[in-house]
C-alpha cells in the first residue's frame, strides 16, 4: 500500500546516508594512519642495481593467444593456455612440449598447476573449471580422464588450487569467487561482492592464514576470510578493470597491475594503498604482475608489448624488457626465484632470468 | 506485486552495504610509516637469496647457458 512503500523508501534513503557517512569514515581512519609515504621512507635503502636480464628460452607450440600460465613446484614444468583452445605442459628446461590437450572451448582464460605436480586444472568459455591428471603413459588419453569440478554461471578467468590438490579456488565474469572440493565437486564457499565481472585472484601465502585476494571490473580489489566466505578489506583506488592481483612474500600487502596503466600496491595491515608505480609515458594497461622472491623487484606485462620491473620500494621503474611482438598477458615468477616466465598474444613464452 | 520485492531487494542490498561498511570501518590500521618498514625489512632480510635481484652465478642458473660457443 501507499504508506508501505513511503516507508520503505525512507529505511531505504536512510540506509543509503549511513553507507555513505561509513564510507566517509573510512577514508577519515585510513587517513590519519597515513604519516608518511613509503617512497619517504624507502630514501635511505640503496639503490638497485644495472640488470641484465634475457629471454632465456622462447616456448613455441600455441597456435593463439596464450592467455595464462602458471609454474609447477618443482621450478622447472610450466602449464599454459591459449585461445585455440589447447593446454600445454612444458619443460621450461628443455623447451619440449610433456602433454597437449585440446579443451571443448576456446579461451582457455586460466589454468593451474597442482601442488603435488600431478594435475592441472583449466577453464574458459566453458564456464566451468576442469581438472585432467598428468600421466606419462603415451596410451592414456588425457582428455578421457578430466573431471569437471567448478561451475559457474559465466566465463571462468582465473583458477588456483589452495595448499593441496583436493581444493580449488576460481573467480569468475559472474561477479563471484568460489572455493571447490576436488573430488566430489561440491561448492564449499561462495564470495559475493564484487559488483561486475571478478578477473584475478591470488591466495595468501600460507604462514598469513586463509585469505585471498581477488581484483574485478568494479576496479575494486577485495580481501577475502576463505572460511567465512566475508570480505575483511576492500580497496577501491584504480581508475579501471584490475586484471592481476598478487601478494607480497610476507603476506603483509598485495600488488595490482590494471587498466588504468598502473601498478599499486596496497598494505593490509595499514588498510591503504601506499605506492603507485607510473610513468606519463606508460598508457597500456597491465595485464600480469608478479613478485621476485624479496619483494623487492614487482614484474609487470603490459598490452604495449613491454615488461617493466618496479623497485617496489622507491617506486621507480628499474628496466623495461622488450621481446614479445604482442601484448603481454600473463607473468609469474618461478617458485624458486630464479625466472620468470610470460606469456603473449604473439603466441609464445619466454623464460627471462 | 514486483515493485515491493524489488524494494525488499533494494532494502536488503544497502543492509548488507551498511553491515559491510561496519565491518570494515572497525578492523585494527597501523601507521603507514610503521607499514613502510616492516616492508622494507622483509626485503632486507630476503634480498640476498633472491636470485633475479642480486644474479647468481651461472653454473646454478639452469636457464643461464654454461657453454660458450665456439667458433670452429
Amino acid at each position: 500500500m501507499a504508506t508501505d512503500g513511503l516507508h520503505e523508501s525512507e529505511t531505504l534513503a536512510a540506509l543509503r546516508s549511513e553507507a555513505e557517512g561509513l564510507k566517509g569514515k573510512l577514508e577519515e581512519e585510513r587517513a590519519k594512519l597515513h604519516d608518511v609515504e613509503l617512497h619517504q621512507v624507502a630514501e635511505r635503502v640503496e639503490a638497485l642495481g644495472q640488470f641484465v636480464m634475457k629471454t632465456r628460452r622462447t616456448l613455441k607450440g600455441h597456435g593463439n593467444k596464450v592467455l595464462c600460465m602458471d609454474w609447477c613446484r618443482d621450478k622447472r614444468r610450466i602449464v599454459s593456455s591459449s585461445q585455440d583452445g589447447k593446454v600445454i605442459v612444458w619443460d621450461s628446461f628443455t623447451t619440449n612440449k610433456e602433454h597437449a590437450v585440446t579443451m571443448p572451448c576456446t579461451w582457455v582464460m586460466a589454468c593451474a598447476y597442482a601442488p603435488s605436480g600431478c594435475a592441472i586444472a583449466c577453464g574458459g568459455l566453458d564456464n566451468k573449471c576442469s581438472v585432467y591428471p598428468l600421466t606419462f603413459d603415451k596410451n592414456e588419453n588425457m582428455a578421457a580422464k578430466k573431471r569437471s569440478v567448478a561451475m559457474h554461471t559465466n566465463y571462468l578467468s582465473a583458477c588456483s588450487f589452495t595448499n593441496s590438490d583436493m581444493q580449488i579456488l576460481t573467480a569468475s565474469g559472474d561477479g563471484t569467487c568460489a572455493l571447490w572440493d576436488v573430488e566430489s565437486g561440491q561448492l564449499l564457499q561462495s564470495f559475493h561482492g564484487h559488483g561486475a565481472d571478478v578477473l584475478c585472484l591470488d591466495l595468501a601465502p600460507s604462514e598469513t592464514g586463509n585469505t585471498f585476494v581477488s581484483g574485478g571490473c568494479d576496479k575494486k580489489a577485495m580481501v577475502w576470510d576463505m572460511r567465512s566466505g566475508q570480505c575483511v578489506q576492500a580497496f577501491e583506488t584504480h581508475e579501471s578493470d584490475i586484471n592481476s592481483v598478487r601478494y607480497y612474500p610476507s603476506g603483509d600487502a598485495f600488488a595490482s597491475g590494471s587498466d588504468d596503466a598502473t601498478c599499486r600496491l596496497y598494505d593490509l595491515r595499514a588498510d591503504r594503498e601506499v605506492a603507485i608505480y607510473s610513468k606519463e609515458s606508460i598508457i597500456f594497461g597491465a595485464s600480469s604482475v608478479d613478485f621476485s622472491l624479496s619483494g623487492r623487484l614487482l614484474f609487470a606485462g603490459y598490452n604495449d608489448y613491454t615488461i617493466n620491473v618496479w623497485d617496489v620500494l622507491k617506486g621507480a621503474r628499474a628496466s623495461i624488457l622488450f621481446g614479445h611482438e604482442n601484448r603481454v598477458s600473463t607473468l609469474r615468477v618461478s617458485p624458486d626465484g630464479t625466472a620468470f616466465c610470460s606469456g603473449s598474444w604473439d603466441h609464445t613464452l619466454r623464460v627471462w632470468a | 506485486m514486483s515493485s515491493k520485492t524489488t524494494s525488499t531487494n533494494n532494502i536488503a542490498q544497502a543492509r548488507r552495504t551498511v553491515q559491510q561498511l561496519r565491518l570494515e570501518a572497525s578492523i585494527e590500521r597501523i601507521k603507514v610509516s610503521k607499514a613502510s618498514a616492516d616492508l622494507m625489512s622483509y626485503c632486507e632480510e630476503h634480498a640476498r637469496s633472491d636470485p633475479l635481484l642480486i644474479g647468481i652465478p651461472t653454473s646454478e642458473n639452469p636457464f643461464k647457458d654454461k657453454k660458450t660457443c665456439t667458433i670452429l
